[in-house]
């Protein structure tokens, strides 16, 4: 029935082969289509990028590939052939069989996907070892050599550290060698660098890239970013509703989309707003120093942040911004240095700071769905901060959220909805609203859009761009996203490792000569052309020959 | 390792702080207990003058600070005291050092606490773990019903239907346990077979449940897909996947039943005549015999602590991250 495992099949035959494939999904006490008839064929060596939105079903359709579906999902139907194996038909024993040996999955959150309670290496050689494809001590020298290959640092001693011992970006890594381990035929990776910094994801993708030619593995690639898929795919098929939008080889797709789906994908990328330079500073932040406990998280940072202007904050997670935005809010006292605002000291602490103080500052944070009390309505929610800071009771507490729900472009039926009825990012609006609310001068945005997807994220900044043009508010908008600073700000701020690296005009900081660390930050964000992978390494390789 | 030994240490620490506060605890609120000993043993017609003379003698004259410090100055020594019992109005003298009346009774009882967790913890582990496997099985549903009809029955009861069926309808087992120092092991195990069997019943469907709740718990988890999609068993992810992340709860469980096994079983000692040591002290208390009560209450307060103090080790010791710290 099935060709032998260790006899590769030719080139060019078809691996996978998906038709008409239905999935439902149970949520609400009822079943929801999640894949509408989805048409999938891969072949052998080759690699399928998978893009959408979340909730356009590209992960259930991954998964689906693998004969799987998540616990409350099922196949309702279509046929999926693997090497033809029928996976719809198969039993779970015959399914177990292929897993993590010919198929393999390289899941997201490679924190999360990692067993905490067991050695790297023991989960790396496990399904080979289950499965006796070769004796367990070859196994382990293989995946050292796997560790070499995806450059990996320490790769005879890595796998006997404990998945919380190794940072994310490594582990994504050894989660690929673990994948590769087996020599599967196809390899699932479901959003793998997602998780990660862009410089990391910059190593992780190549590491991934290399690995997979070498051993001429099909994938199926899936992201929400076309500029990383672009990276990886011969073949880009693009999802939403769980509909296939349209699919076409990576370079077609990039230069001519059909559909304008599929155009306004990367519409958040076109967005750019002129700087305006201001000498009027609002809030500004001398010489501070901050930790937690024994840890020092800040040096020495000064910024200043322009009245009516954005100031994007970039760096990769740990570079202390989201420090500095406790240290002005008053959340964390700073060791050394202080915040001023308006020229005059703010309180080090929250709770010395006088009302007034508190109700200029205001702040909008990454997971609006955990920045809101999801048993109040919307209403409580944004008429909490007009009662506290305004004092408005009654009727003109009413207008006024009718009239914030307007300025957030919702209309007032939203008032009695609780947060679990909204969507990413209808949550994010009511959260800008409930920030208004306060009447503040300076606003500070934590990632705001960094968990909402490319349409969504678009909405939103046009929405703050209006709401500043408007109402003159200032922004400290902490991001690490590029694409994001391009959009929105008017001054960058560039922080590595708790220091600021420099800060000025949008312009001049995106413009050369860089500081090293701006360089490397800039050079990491994955543009929408196939060979920028290749390019950047090549360049980085003549330039730094270790 | 020392990071983890540096912890275990302060635990051990803090537990013994615990005791210290607890041995506070108990010397005050039997200080507060309502009666007279003196009084109830010379009977209402004594004149104050030999009351307090009587109390002179026993040392509850002095004040009460005093008397703490040197109770507690006498167990650091490993003395507990002489019973105020066999003492009587005549002046007669036929007290008994504590110690003495309370070893044996203490040997019982963690006896039967042995035998019982000797059954009771394999199967509640085993029982948990395959309803775990097999959830919303009829085996599943079955074993849920069982053990929540058991933990709901007042253990009196559950005593008296053993009774009825193993000693009086089919004559299995006796229907009293009552040991003494020159019973046999085998004897011994004979005659505690009903009492550890009512405990078992007893216990057996807290520990399962909660062992149960912590892998089904940990089953959404991403790792337990991924072992899924790396090809494992159900058995495979149970076992190697879940279990080992599940030890610190289920450990805190077990502690906790283990703990009631030594100072929650005077009823079913009541019921099978079992002389364990809550029998000694319910003795103590309506004969206001304060020392005795005072040893009884330290020696359950030090079980709770040790107990709990190896559920948080095991906790420890089982939690990669504090074994391996970065």
């Amino acid at each position: 029935m099935t060709a032998d495992p260790n006899q590769p099949g030719a080139p060019g035959d078809i691996l996978l082969e998906m038709r008409d494939v239905r999935i439902d999904g149970f949520s609400d006490e009822r079943w929801h289509p999640i894949i509408k008839g989805v048409d999938l064929t891969l072949r052998r060596g080759e690699v399928l990028g998978l893009i959408g939105e979340s909730g356009a079903g590209k992960s259930t359709l991954g998964k689906a590939a693998m004969g799987y579906t998540q616990p409350g999902c099922k196949i309702v139907g279509g046929t999926i052939r693997f090497d033809g194996i029928d996976l719809v038909k198969a039993r779970d024993a015959e399914k177990r069989k292929l897993w993590g040996t010919r198929i393999a999955y390289v899941a997201q959150s490679a924190a999360a996907s990692f067993n905490p309670a067991h050695r790297l290496i023991d989960q790396t050689v496990e399904a080979a070892t289950r499965r006796g494809i070769r004796p367990d001590a070859d196994s382990r020298a293989d995946a050292v050599e796997l560790f070499r290959q995806l450059q990996l640092p320490n790769p005879e001693t890595i796998g006997n550290r404990y998945p919380h011992q190794v940072s994310g970006g490594q582990l994504q890594r050894v989660m690929t060698a673990m994948a590769m381990s087996p020599r599967p035929d196809l390899i699932i990776f479901d959003e793998p660098t997602t998780a990660l910094d862009v410089t990391t994801q910059v190593e992780v993708l190549a590491a991934m890239r290399s690995i997979v030619d070498e051993f001429n593995t099909a994938a199926i690639y899936i992201t929400h970013d076309l500029a990383v898929v672009a990276q990886m795919a011969d073949t880009i098929k693009v999802l939403r509703f769980g509909e296939e939008v349209e699919e076409a080889p990576t370079r077609d797709m990039l230069e001519r989309p059909k559909e304008t789906y599929t155009r306004s994908l990367w519409s958040v990328r076109a967005l750019e707003k002129p700087e305006v330079k201001s000498e009027d500073i609002v809030l500004s932040i001398d010489h501070v120093d901050a930790a937690y406990g024994p840890f020092k998280v800040l040096h020495d940072v000064t910024i200043s942040i322009p009245r009516g202007r954005t100031v994007a904050v970039v760096g990769e997670s740990g570079s202390g911004k989201s420090t500095t935005a406790r240290v002005i809010t008053g959340l964390l006292r700073p060791e050394v240095g202080s915040v001023s605002f308006n020229g005059e000291p703010l309180p080090a602490s929250l709770k010395d700071r006088s009302k007034d103080q508190l109700q200029r500052i205001q702040m909008i944070y990454q997971m609006a769905d955990t920045a809101m009390n999801p048993r109040q309505t919307v209403f409580d929610i944004i008429a909490r901060p007009l009662e506290f800071y305004l004092g408005l009771k009654g009727k003109a507490r009413e207008d006024r959220v009718v009239e914030l729900l307007k300025m957030i472009e919702l209309d007032e039926s939203f008032m009695d909805r609780l947060p679990s009825e909204l969507s990413g990012g209808q949550k994010q609006r009511i959260c800008i609203a409930r920030a208004l609310a306060a009447n503040p001068e300076v606003i500070i945005c934590d990632e705001v859009t960094s968990a909402l997807d490319q349409i969504v994220q678009e909405g939103i900044l046009k929405l703050l761009l209006r709401l500043q043009k408007e109402f003159n508010i200032t922004y400290l908008f902490i991001t690490h996203d590029i694409a994001t600073v391009k959009a929105i700000s008017d001054e960058i701020v560039v922080m590595h490792r708790g220091r600021v690296v420099e800060q000025g005009l949008k312009s001049e900081i995106l413009s050369p000569p860089f500081p090293d660390y701006t360089r490397l930050l800039l050079s990491s964000v994955p543009e929408m052309d196939p060979d920028w992978l290749t390019d950047l390494l090549a360049g980085r390789e003549s330039r730094d020959p270790a | 390792m020392n990071a983890v030994l540096a912890t275990i240490l302060k635990r051990l620490g803090l537990g013994i702080a615990t005791l210290f506060v607890v041995s506070a605890i108990i010397f005050s609120s039997i200080s507060m207990l309502p009666g007279d000993f003196g009084q109830s043993v010379l009977g209402q017609s004594a004149t104050k003058e030999t009351v307090a003379a009587f109390r002179k003698e026993l040392g509850l004259d002095k004040p009460a600070p005093v008397r703490y410090f040197e109770w507690l100055g006498a167990v650091l020594k490993g003395d507990l005291g002489t019973s105020f019992s066999g003492r009587n109005a005549s002046g007669q003298d036929r007290s008994r050092k504590v110690s003495d009346l309370v070893m044996p009774r203490l040997w019982n009882t963690l006896f039967l606490a042995g035998v019982t967790a000797v059954i009771a913890v394999p199967l509640a582990l085993f029982l948990g773990l395959t309803t775990a496997l097999y959830r919303n099985s009829a085996y599943d549903r079955t074993v849920n019903a069982a053990t929540l009809t058991t933990i709901s029955t007042p253990e009196f009861f559950v005593a008296y239907i053993l009774i009825l069926l193993l000693a009086s309808l089919w004559p299995v087992f006796p229907s009293l346990a009552n040991v003494d120092a020159s019973t046999g092991l085998g004897e011994r195990l004979y005659r505690v077979a009903l009492p550890a069997l009512t405990l078992t019943l007893v216990i057996v469907a807290h520990m399962m449940r909660m062992t149960r709740a912590a892998i089904i718990n940990l089953l959404a988890s991403p790792y337990i897909e991924m072992a899924r999609l790396k090809g494992a068993s159900r058995s495979e992810i149970i076992l190697k996947h879940a279990l080992p992340n599940a030890w610190a709860p289920i450990a805190t469980v077990i502690a906790f039943n283990l703990a009631y096994l030594v100072v929650g079983v005077v009823v079913v000692e009541v019921v099978f005549v079992y002389p364990g040591i809550g029998q000694l002290m319910v003795d103590a208390v309506t004969s206001r015999d304060i020392p005795v009560v005072q040893a009884c209450a330290l020696i359950f307060a030090a079980t709770y602590i040790l107990l709990n103090l190896t559920a948080d080790i095991i906790g420890i010791v089982t939690n990669p991250r504090l074994l391996h710290p970065r």
